[in-house]
């Protein structure tokens, strides 16, 4: 792309740069009138963080958010494209300059409502989305600056306008008046509450089942709180009950009541699954059931549901580590490090088979684990894990990896080094490649058919071969993200609708 | 809802409790069992179902007071509600006439092993129970147990009670009759699970043991509670509770169960502190 004749003056950019673009002021008296040059001029708006040094003593939140002088500043920044590239990027369509104008006019309530319109959990996804991947990466002031670190920080945003109007106190969604109809939503992870939001709201009367004793699924045991804090998943909980959305806890569908019962015995008239990929895979190696190796699941689950890392609160305790391996390259990967690190092991070390660019976490989240000090160990893999007569683990035997031709991922493939084995002493591993679809649903309920990965088959309305049953999220994805569960779970909601009301 | 409508002391260290849980005991088969929290931040305890009543919606449970969290437990009372409970879980024990079954409990593993003892009873096996505990105030269940067996045994590890011995020695006379049982079921200590598959093993009888590792969910998400079953892992909570003695890596499980020994005795002290249970000289 040959950039535009306005960026060649340099001049006149850095002299706008030292002037105008930091003074707020300046800039709202003309907000109607700032040409591209002089939004692309606004340097973009760094959120504060929590300094590394001290934020691996605790679990608070890590990035801070914005103030309202920031968020305007950022949302300066936005090109206001009549062909929002941004819009196709979002899984779930978001108007994103429509909210993006709105809180740099200041006006952030009308923000939220236009957000609210496609994104029912807007904290929790400006939080966690991958917008580099999404929403930002076709933006184009981005791709003007030759960055997509320089895109409008649309999730950013996204959050700020949130978190103002949780810090208000949110009104409830308006509820239309029953319609008699009654829905069972199962799991309450994102699929599962923006189902239970969007059938509520239509005026049909939805219960959901969680198997845990909290809600809110992979929000609430999976990600940590130091990247998403639980009670900002408790609030959106809160707005549906407040809805009248009845949430029973300790339930598992399949075991306390098989889903088919639900149906013909009390008297739902259309199911939504939404179960999640809850079935860690391990790497079928030597040693992998050594005392002091974990499931990302168990050691995540221990620490942010169970609440293992304050031993005020919690009876469930978790190894005290020193020096811990973590498999993988995603995010689950990088969310354990952090939570090891934190949990004070001295020293953490992630070992991914691939290169960095090949890895499935978030930069940010690459980026923030560097910072705390986490070792990463690239193009290296886990050959097998050794203990002592005690059982626990005192080392992890790796093997040293290089990149060949790409696989079907896309991603090119790692090639093993023959002989080229190296030792790590480690008392803790932690297995973080993966999840693969939990099979209860389809053991319980075998009229629903699922693809050889366990996956539940779905239509392009989210139905699955059973009537009045429909899926969405990871259950149906395989792991994937929060939004693309939202998205899905959109669909879905849309179809048990129609489903309801017209009986297709 | 989960409301205790009975509480009985089986011994020094072993409690009872009928609850209310229509929705489980409407469910549940033989073999399956519940996860309970004492309080809501409280440890997650899996338990065997003992017995159930779908009529009158009830359940019933056996548990040990081992650390803390069973302490709590413990401390609950007729007409107190179980803050959380969810079941049933695990997969039913499979049920079929073999013929002769033997059913072997120690300690608290008699519980676990009484709906089973039943079951294979009512599907018209000829049931020999054997039932051990380390000293006599310590056994559970034998009048109830000698009532449902064709032939019953009791051996204590001191011989306060029955027979001197440990149930190995038993068992193994009964592997050597003629004909020889068709199955042997044995639940309790991992160490006398592991000693009953060994027993058995030369007189190549299908043996099933109960296991119960450490589990945070229960529902397959967190794989904490693996074991290595012929050579592959298998997740004790979704695969099984029951798995071929004769399979089970016995070893490193029970490596895997005192993950958390130490953690678990200081916890179970400082509790101890709290409830005011702690004797003055220990």
């Amino acid at each position: 792309m040959s950039s535009p004749t306005w960026l060649g003056k340099k001049e006149q950019l850095n002299r706008m740069n030292t002037k105008n673009s930091h003074n707020l002021n300046d800039l709202l008296k003309r907000k109607n009138d700032l040409k591209p040059s002089e939004r692309a001029a606004v340097p973009p708006q760094r959120m504060s963080e929590q300094d590394p040094e001290a934020r691996v003593r605790n679990f608070d939140e890590v990035a801070l958010g914005y103030t309202p002088e920031q968020a305007r500043l950022e949302a300066m920044r936005c090109l206001q494209c009549k062909n929002a590239p941004c819009i196709n990027g979002c899984p779930v369509r978001i108007n994103i300059p429509a909210f993006i104008k709105e809180i740099a006019d200041g006006n952030y309530q009308e923000a939220i409502d236009i957000i609210k319109q496609d994104s029912l959990l807007p904290s929790i996804c400006g939080r966690v989305c991958p917008q580099e991947v999404q929403c930002q990466a076709p933006c184009t002031l981005g791709k003007m600056l030759k960055s997509v670190d320089k895109a409008v920080s649309i999730g950013r945003l996204e959050r700020f306008a949130a978190d103002t109007e949780r810090n208000q106190g949110i009104a409830s969604l308006p509820v239309k008046p029953d319609t008699g109809r009654r829905v069972a939503v199962i799991g309450s992870g994102p699929a599962g509450l923006v189902v239970a939001a969007d059938l509520r709201r239509a005026g049909h009367a939805v219960t959901i089942f969680e198997a845990f004793h909290k809600p809110g699924g992979v929000m609430v045991y999976g990600i940590p709180e130091f990247r998403l804090p639980k009670a900002i998943v408790q609030a959106e909980i809160d707005i549906l009950t407040d809805m009248g959305v009845e949430i029973r806890t300790d339930f598992l569908v399949g075991r306390t009541r098989k889903l088919t019962d639900l149906m013909e015995k009390d008297g739902f008239d259309a199911v939504f699954v939404g179960t999640g990929a809850g079935l860690p895979k391990f790497m079928d190696i030597e040693g992998e059931n050594l005392v002091g190796v974990f499931s990302a699941n168990e050691y995540l689950t221990r620490t942010n549901l169970m609440k293992a890392y304050s031993s005020d609160i919690a009876d469930t305790p978790i190894l005290r580590s020193r020096k811990v391996a973590v498999l993988g390259g995603g995010n689950v990967a990088m969310d354990s490090a952090r939570t090891a690190i934190r949990l004070g092991a001295e020293e953490v070390h992630i070992i991914y088979r691939r290169t960095e660019k090949e890895m499935p976490a978030r930069v940010e989240e690459v980026h923030h684990a560097k910072e705390e000090g986490i070792i990463f160990h690239l193009l290296q893999n886990a050959k097998r894990i050794l203990g002592n007569d005690q059982g626990l683990v005192t080392a992890i035997e790796c093997l040293r990896y290089e990149l060949g031709e790409p696989d079907d991922s896309g991603r090119r493939r790692p090639i093993v080094i023959p002989d080229s084995e190296f030792m790590i002493q480690t008392d803790t591993v932690i297995v973080a490649i993966g999840n693969d679809s939990n099979p209860l649903i389809h053991k319980t309920t075998p009229e629903i058919t699922t693809n050889r990965w366990g996956n539940i088959l779905v239509d392009d309305k989210g139905q699955t071969s059973l009537n009045g049953v429909y899926a969405g999220g990871d259950i149906v994805s395989g792991a994937a993200t929060v939004i693309l569960a939202m998205g899905q779970g959109r669909i879905a909601a849309k179809s048990i609708h129609e489903y309801l009301t017209n009986g297709s | 809802m989960n409301r205790i409508i009975e509480k009985k002391q089986l011994s020094p260290e072993v409690f009872l409790f009928q609850i209310e849980a229509p929705l489980i005991a409407e469910e549940r088969q033989p073999g399956q069992f519940v996860i309970v929290q004492a309080s809501d931040d409280g440890e997650r305890i899996p338990l065997t179902i003992v017995d159930s009543d779908a009529a009158t919606g009830t359940i019933t449970l056996i548990f040990q007071t081992v650390g803390k969290s069973t302490h709590l437990l413990a401390e609950l009372n007729k007409g107190d509600n179980i803050p959380h409970l969810l079941g049933p879980l695990g997969a039913p024990t499979h049920i079929t006439k073999t013929g002769t079954v033997v059913c072997v409990g120690g300690g608290i593993g008699v519980a676990p092993l009484y709906p089973i003892v039943k079951a294979m009873k009512k599907a018209d096996n000829m049931v020999i129970t054997i039932i051990g505990a380390r000293t006599k105030e310590l056994l559970i269940l034998e009048n109830e147990m000698e009532t449902i067996s064709d032939e019953f045994i009791v051996c204590t590890d001191d011989g306060s009670y029955g027979r001197k011995c440990l149930v190995t020695e038993p068992l193994k006379e009964i592997c050597q009759r003629d004909p020889k049982p068709g199955l042997v079921i044995a639940i309790g200590p991992p160490v006398m699970m592991k000693f009953c598959a060994e027993t058995t093993r030369p007189f190549n009888i299908k043996t099933m043991v109960s296991l119960n590792t450490i589990m945070i969910d229960g529902t397959g998400m967190c794989g904490g509670c693996r074991v290595t079953v012929g050579g592959q892992t298998r997740f004790v909570c979704v695969d099984g509770p029951e798995f071929d003695g004769h399979q089970v890596d016995f070893d490193i499980m029970i490596k895997r169960l005192g993950s958390y020994h130490k953690h678990e005795e200081k916890a179970h002290h400082e509790c101890h502190l709290q409830l005011g249970l702690e004797k003055k000289n220990s």
